[in-house]
């Protein structure tokens, strides 16, 4: 794991070791780092003194790529950034070129993406949930929580016939209508999924092994994590009541009624709760849209060939791991001029090393999994 | 892909109006065309009772819609916090236009610390969303750094847009927001351009030892492949 011969320990940002001080690299394939991050951990004992994340070796350039495609070309890259949550990643791109068009899918359309990105969240936190604690040394969770997740994914193959990287919208809409008993498979996912989540409570919320491993570990406080800029679950756990579905709503949010979860602590343990919390919101968001679809057209009137005008446009979405933004420069042909993604995972990360400095080894572990990475997203 | 002849225009505008301008002036024309053509036969036929909401999805749909598909574009905006930025940094605050109803401000990239540091403590604005940068070759001043603010409070985002030369480096804002920290690390490996004042400014993604600057423009992919591929293969390659 360690060694003199990886030249990069050379630079070490933390040159000088004291006397009792070791350095231990962690990764970049360490099953615990969920994909391939490098962690650089200074330790005195057991003790973090300092910490350095090497990323990008899953960088593949998907902002240059961008540059030699079409808008529409473009769409099913996104996917494979955040790769357990395609569907978000897909909602955030699309809306984001339909602002610089200038146009907003019909309503139906709307609401349907609404659906699919909740359920897409519980799927994401679900696999979350299953990993982080199996990290942690809770075995059995992982196993529930892929038997859920695996509906909602059979929900997506039935839906658009991919069930990870789906490319389930377009610009302007959707391709495909909902199919036949997709509201009842929604609906059964939902009344089903209420008694699953107490269930998996009832293994983990008040057991003391799992209390222990995560109250008071990682804390982030909210001034620091404003600082840093960290959205999603994690800023939530932190006391600061903020969700872009509820400040700045898009797709058909503002239409439900839903709770923002938070806590105050802002620990590994408040992070779980949250996320707990969250995939009980989304499952009501489902149950609402499901009531209700409105009829009409899935798609707007776009045309074939986008030529969006020139300008520029910021738009983001609250996807499972924090705030998702698209920059997309226009220069008025077919393909984008500049996109950038602005990654909730890679900007969360760096608040990694204020959550693990002073904890122990063991628990640089559970900080990776509650800030709830992905490393396709991180490295982009 | 850079092919805006930007070459006059970098002179008589300060920045990033050079790039947006110039586009407007040849291509509104071809959005609406192409809008009307595909839009206009269609919305013949299409059936009110299509429901979309209210404010701009009604523009496909009504009568005319290529005029109503070109608004968005970039429009002069005076509201509070540009009044209040050109009172306190005089010139160093540039042209500031409303983009798709999004506020930007072009600022001189030497006062960009300081007008960070008045935009968070005076106008609230905590949080620092994303900082990136767009390459224009053409233009004098090749590069747009762009930081994304949003304030928690107004509940309300800002664009800063400052033009930096290849050579110039850019006053660093990590000590404003340690957020930028990693994302001027990200676009200094993808662009080149040096943060001043940064506290440790190496790649990020690629490797260390990596050569050029991938998301500039003249960073051309097919020669990448056709080099590496003589380089280690010794033949031309087919692409």
């Amino acid at each position: 794991m360690t060694g003199p011969r990886i030249p990069e320990l050379s630079n070490v940002s933390t040159t000088v070791l004291g006397a009792d001080e070791i350095i231990l690299n962690m990764g970049p394939q360490h099953p615990s780092t969920h994909g391939v991050l490098r962690v650089k951990l200074k330790l005195d004992g057991e003790r973090v003194v300092d910490s350095e994340c090497i990323i990008g070796y899953l960088h593949r350039g998907v902002e240059k790529i961008a540059e030699h495609r079409s808008y529409q070309q473009f769409a099913p890259y996104v996917d494979r950034m955040d790769y357990v949550a395609a569907v978000s990643n897909g909602l955030g791109y699309c809306e984001a070129a339909e602002k610089l068009l200038g146009t907003e899918a019909p309503i139906r359309a709307r609401v349907v993406r609404t659906i699919l990105t909740e359920l897409q969240r519980i799927a994401s936190h679900l696999l979350w949930l299953g990993t982080h604690a199996l990290d942690i040394g809770a075995l059995t969770p992982v196993f529930y929580c892929f038997r859920e997740r695996e509906e909602i994914l059979k929900i997506f193959e039935k839906y658009c016939g991919a069930r990870l990287t789906t490319h389930a919208f377009r610009i302007g809409g959707l391709q495909y209508e909902t199919y036949d008993g997709f509201e009842q498979d929604v609906k059964r996912f939902c009344d089903d999924f209420a008694r699953r989540i107490d269930e998996y409570e009832t293994l983990l919320t008040e057991n003391r092994i799992w209390v222990g491993r995560t109250k008071g570990v990682g804390i982030l406080s909210a001034a620091d994590a404003i600082a840093l800029g960290v959205t999603g679950p994690v800023l939530r756990a932190s006391g600061v009541k903020w969700d872009l579905r509820k400040a700045m709503p898009y797709a058909a949010y503002d239409q439900y009624k839903f709770e923002i979860p938070t806590r105050e602590t802002g620990d590994t343990y408040d992070r779980y709760v949250v996320r707990m919390e969250e995939m009980r919101q989304s499952r009501l968001i489902c149950l609402q849209a499901i009531e209700n679809i409105p009829a009409g057209p899935i798609m707007a009137r776009i045309g074939k060939v986008l030529k969006p005008p020139p300008g520029e446009v910021y738009h983001s979405i609250e996807a499972p791991k924090g705030e998702l933004g698209y920059y997309i420069v226009s220069d008025g042909t077919t393909q984008p001029y500049r996109v950038r993604v602005r990654p909730p995972s890679f900007i969360n990360l760096q608040a990694f090393d204020k959550m693990a400095r002073g904890s122990l080894v063991a628990d640089v572990v559970a900080i990776i999994g509650t800030i709830d990475i992905v490393l396709g997203e991180v490295d982009r | 892909m850079a092919n805006d002849p930007s070459e006059k225009d970098p002179v008589s505008k300060p920045p990033a109006s050079g790039a947006e301008e110039k586009p407007v002036a040849q291509k509104p024309a071809e959005p609406s065309q192409t809008a009307s053509s595909a839009d206009a036969p269609k919305s013949a036929d299409v059936p009110a009772p299509k429901p979309p909401a209210t404010t701009t999805p009604a523009a496909p749909k009504a009568a005319a819609p290529p005029p109503k598909e070109a608004p968005p574009k970039p429009l002069p905006l005076d509201n509070e916090l540009v009044q209040k930025l050109k009172a306190r940094f005089g010139d160093a605050i540039g042209e500031t236009t409303l983009d798709r109803k999004q506020a930007i401000v072009t600022i001189g990239a030497e006062q960009l610390r300081e007008i960070s540091r008045y935009c968070r403590d005076e106008e609230k604005f905590d949080m620092l969303v994303d900082l990136t940068a767009v390459d224009w070759p053409k233009r004098e001043k090749r590069f747009d750094v762009i930081l994304i603010l949003y304030s928690f409070a107004k509940n309300e985002r800002v664009r800063l847009k400052a033009h930096a030369g290849e050579t110039e480096p850019v006053p660093s804002v990590c000590e404003i927001w340690p957020a930028a920290n990693w994302l001027e690390r990200e676009c200094y490996d993808m662009f080149g351009i040096v943060f001043e004042g940064h506290p440790g400014l190496k790649r990020i993604l690629m490797p260390d030892e990596w050569q050029g600057y991938p998301l500039r423009k003249d960073y051309d992919i097919l020669k990448q492949d056709t080099d590496w591929v003589r380089e280690n293969l010794g033949i031309e390659s087919a692409q």
